[in-house]
């Protein structure tokens, strides 16, 4: 099949002329999005970039065959249908299904103007990479080059080992400024390698002889020097780039995982507000504007499917359209401050209205300024979970199920914090980059009140030594009790501290 | 916008889920149940998740948070997915199986590499004609379903052109009718080869549910690799105990019967399905018996052998005889076919299969001759 098969088609005039309309809908709005292209794919195509997160070039490897082929079996049987995707550049690009009716056109891109202005104007968001599609086929093209030089087999499997730790990396990162770049500019960071730009003249300017010999003075100065890094650090691939014992394209490999995990990572922090205002939108300006009645059982049905919740999920679309229009109305009917708070008659704050209209412009500012966190900290509230039937569930070993487990909005609220806080994944730094003086690497896991699966942290830290090279440790806590977990020459153990 | 193929990536992945199917083919071919029958030509087999390992937290601990209605202690129902919180598809966490589809061809291929089992080399002088009709050629007839965009405008060019009535300035292309080409179809002679299979099988007392088992676990995968090899291919099922009779595969793997064992009735009912109708001059033909070994007399057994030397054998591609070890069976005739055939006959093929462990061995046996 060539490349022309899987091309994607601009709008037909009509959907053109659609586009065009909402557009101007959503600005009237005091929506701002970047410039949009539309692309007509059909669902082979659809999947196929799904599976590519989105974007239309990535590197080869296996797990996009894999979530393409779950997505077109998914697809097949009628399963799941993946109405909308819009990718974080600019121009942003959408992908709109030729198959589907035009009620649905409508609203997908209605709601991609929600999610475009989102991108755009979250405080979040500012520091992405908007050339990303660039970005992302210049690192297609290296890798598939390190693919022909090195063979396909060992480029893949190292890509495996650098996703296994893909998520140690510290999203608020990009907003700190660099404080360890002095620093850096003293020393060369390497391993004493010197520095060469012709690769086949590598093994004369280091020979493996004078490596092992930097390798032990760097190690003797380390130890004499202070313990790096300094302070936990949360950016486990940065300190891997910096010190781990890397060929060069290695070290690329693991960057362009880096870069790319960094480039996902605000997204994930947002899911909630982002799915929540942009079927904010896509409700407000369909249901005010652009939906001719013989049309709004279908939107409706379409849309309230979108919203639905199964048992022991949390839907982000639900709540975060709910908790937009919630905040929306407090602000309109000045249900928040000192007074509010402090009123006890519930009769009283039901009826509150001192009709001062804040409402949307608030919205704006909360999907400014707010992350996920902070959107549900703040403005989850015991009414809101009352309205909304919300509860905890806990797992049942007598009973071998999950059962509901309390209605109090704050346990509410806590259970859904941690599941969404650094992305419901164990807190994990590096501590320690020369372990009991042996080169060994230290992770430390900031146990809290969730233990981690140790199977699953095994197979991580097979992958990671061997990306390190030498054994590394993991610490942390197995029902109450401090352990380190050890993984060093191909065996894992585990002992109490 | 062009999208770069991912259908490389996908066989990547189905090259890797291969890989670990033959790792683990030994736990199939035991636990023959794990594999799913999908339609007429396509199996499922549960992998575990191929995943990315990741630090991440136990997962039954977690609990989450929901929506719904009940009181504190009711059960949720539904499948929580603690942790993420998020019902997105693909990015579930948990131990989920994967359900892999496979072709009964590839896992025909899966089977061969990993027994290293040769190509069946058919008889020779037995092979059937078929026409296939493949949509290749090019006619200037046609429905107009089935016109070719392409071919037809290059025709009409290049009449223009020879016309002189193609301006570059102004490239209007107008096809008249004799420019029309239409997609048509070429036939193909294929030589193929015809192949029966007749099983047999011993029902009389001392076969229990578990020998029924391991036979019909190796029955599956000895269809799967004949089926690679011949295109047609049939099967026939014959059970026995003291008289003869086919059955459908239904009856084949379910009756139990008891009573005494008289193989010769098998051996003459196989002998007159063959005769009827499959002529051995254009039929490979696999008959494959299964028994515990027991005989009820010497007499029979003498009965047999001569039945085999003189009949069956001069008639098949090779006799197969799977002996499945039982409690009650003495394991007999094993012996007597060891004894008048030997071990390395052309055309005999002898297999002890003394329990699940022993199915995968037994099929590298009886297919690893390459007849």
């Amino acid at each position: 099949m060539g490349m022309d098969d899987f091309s994607t088609s601009a709008l037909t005039p009509d959907l053109a002329r659609l586009r065009d309309q909402i557009r101007a809908h959503a600005e009237a709005y005091g929506l701002d999005p970047f410039e949009t292209i539309f692309e007509m794919v059909d669902s082979d195509q659809i999947n196929s970039l799904a599976a590519l997160g989105g974007f239309p070039v990535r590197y080869p490897h296996w797990r996009f065959g894999m979530d393409y082929d779950q997505l077109s079996k998914g697809y097949e049987w009628g399963l799941q249908k993946i109405y909308e995707m819009v990718i974080n550049t600019n121009p942003s690009y959408a992908y709109l299904m030729k198959s589907n009716p035009l009620v649905d056109q409508k609203t997908v891109m209605a709601h991609v103007y929600g999610h475009v202005d989102f991108f755009k104007n979250k405080y979040l968001f500012y520091k992405t990479n908007r050339k990303m599609l660039d970005t992302m086929a210049n690192h297609a093209v290296k890798i598939r080059d390190y693919m022909d030089h090195y063979g396909q087999d060992v480029v893949e499997s190292f890509i495996d080992k650098c996703l296994a730790i893909e998520n140690l990396i510290d999203p608020y990162a990009p907003f700190v400024e660099k404080k360890r770049s002095a620093k850096a500019q003293q020393e060369e960071p390497n391993s004493g390698r010197l520095k060469n730009d012709r690769n086949y003249m590598d093994k004369f300017i280091n020979p493996p002889d004078f490596l092992e010999e930097q390798r032990q003075k760097m190690a003797l100065a380390q130890q004499q020097s202070k313990k790096i890094p300094a302070e936990p650090q949360k950016d486990i691939l940065a300190f891997l780039l910096e010190f781990a014992p890397l060929e060069d394209w290695e070290q690329e490999v693991l960057a362009i995982v880096r870069d790319e995990a960094y480039y996902f990572a605000p997204q994930a922090q947002t899911k909630i507000m982002n799915e929540g205002w942009a079927s904010y939108w896509h409700s407000k300006i369909l249901t005010e504007k652009v939906l001719k009645d013989s049309e709004i059982i279908d939107f409706c049905d379409h849309h309230s499917g979108v919203t639905a919740m199964q048992p022991g999920q949390i839907n982000p679309y639900k709540i975060g359209i709910e908790l937009f229009r919630e905040i929306e109305d407090r602000w309109n009917r000045g249900k928040f401050g000192k007074e509010y708070e402090e009123c006890d008659d519930m009769r009283a704050k039901a009826l509150w209205d001192k009709k001062l209209g804040l409402g949307r412009q608030k919205i704006f500012e909360v999907r400014k300024v707010c992350n996920d966190i902070t959107f549900i900290d703040e403005y989850l509230t015991e009414e809101f979970c009352e309205r909304l039937k919300l509860y905890t569930y806990q797992f049942n070993r007598r009973t071998n199920q999950y059962e509901i487990a309390d209605r109090d909005y704050r346990k509410i609220k806590e259970k859904i914090l941690f599941g969404i806080s650094n992305l419901g994944q164990p807190f994990v730094y590096v501590t320690d980059g020369n372990y009991q003086n042996k080169g060994e690497l230290l992770l430390w896991h900031k146990h809290q009140g969730l233990d981690l699966d140790v199977r699953w942290a095994r197979e991580t830290m097979r992958s990671l030594s061997e990306i390190w090279k030498r054994p590394v440790n993991v610490e942390t806590e197995v029902d109450g009790q401090k352990k380190v977990f050890s993984y060093a020459n191909g065996e894992f153990s585990e002992r109490f501290i | 916008m062009a999208i770069y193929n991912i259908k490389r990536d996908h066989s990547r992945f189905r090259q890797i889920v291969k890989g670990k199917i033959k790792q683990n083919l030994k736990k199939y071919v035991t636990h023959g149940e794990m594999i799913g029958r999908k339609g007429k030509d396509r199996v499922t087999i549960p992998l575990p998740q191929i995943e990315i390992p990741r630090f991440r937290y136990g997962d039954k601990e977690q609990g989450g948070a929901g929506q719904g209605d009940g009181k504190v202690g009711d059960p949720i129902g539904g499948n929580p997915q603690p942790g993420d919180g998020q019902g997105q598809a693909g990015n579930q966490s948990g131990e989920h199986q994967l359900d892999v589809e496979l072709t009964l061809q590839e896992l025909a291929e899966i089977l061969g590499e990993e027994l290293e089992l040769p190509k069946i080399e058919p008889r020779g002088h037995k092979t059937l004609k078929s026409k296939v009709d493949k949509y290749t050629g090019i006619a200037n007839q046609g429905p107009n379903s089935l016109r070719h965009f392409k071919r037809t405008f290059k025709e009409t060019l290049r009449r223009q052109i020879s016309m002189g009535t193609y301006n570059p300035e102004e490239p209007v292309i107008v096809p008249i009718k004799r420019d029309m080409r239409y997609r048509s179809w070429k036939s193909d002679v294929r030589h193929e080869n015809n192949a029966v299979i007749i099983y047999m099988m011993d029902v009389s007392g001392s076969m229990g549910d578990e020998q029924k088992e391991i036979v019909r676990t190796e029955a599956f995968w000895i269809d799967t690799w004949l089926r690679s090899q011949y295109k047609g291919i049939e099967t026939r099922y014959i059970i026995h105990d003291a008289t003869a009779r086919e059955v459908d595969e239904q009856t084949f793997f379910k009756t139990r019967e008891s009573g005494g064992t008289l193989i010769s009735s098998a051996y003459k009912l196989c002998e007159k399905i063959i005769e009827t109708d499959y002529p051995p001059s254009e039929w490979n033909i696999y008959p494959f018996h299964f028994s515990d070994g027991d005989n009820w007399s010497g007499e029979d057994t003498r009965v047999c052998m001569e039945l085999l030397q003189s009949r069956l054998l001069p008639m098949c591609n090779v006799f197969c005889y799977g002996q499945v070890e039982s409690r009650y069976g003495s394991g007999q005739f094993y012996k007597d076919l060891k004894e008048q055939f030997g071990m390395n006959h052309e055309s005999v093929i002898l297999s002890k299969i003394e329990n699940k462990d022993g199915i995968l061995p037994s099929i590298k046996e009886f297919l690893g001759k390459g007849r």
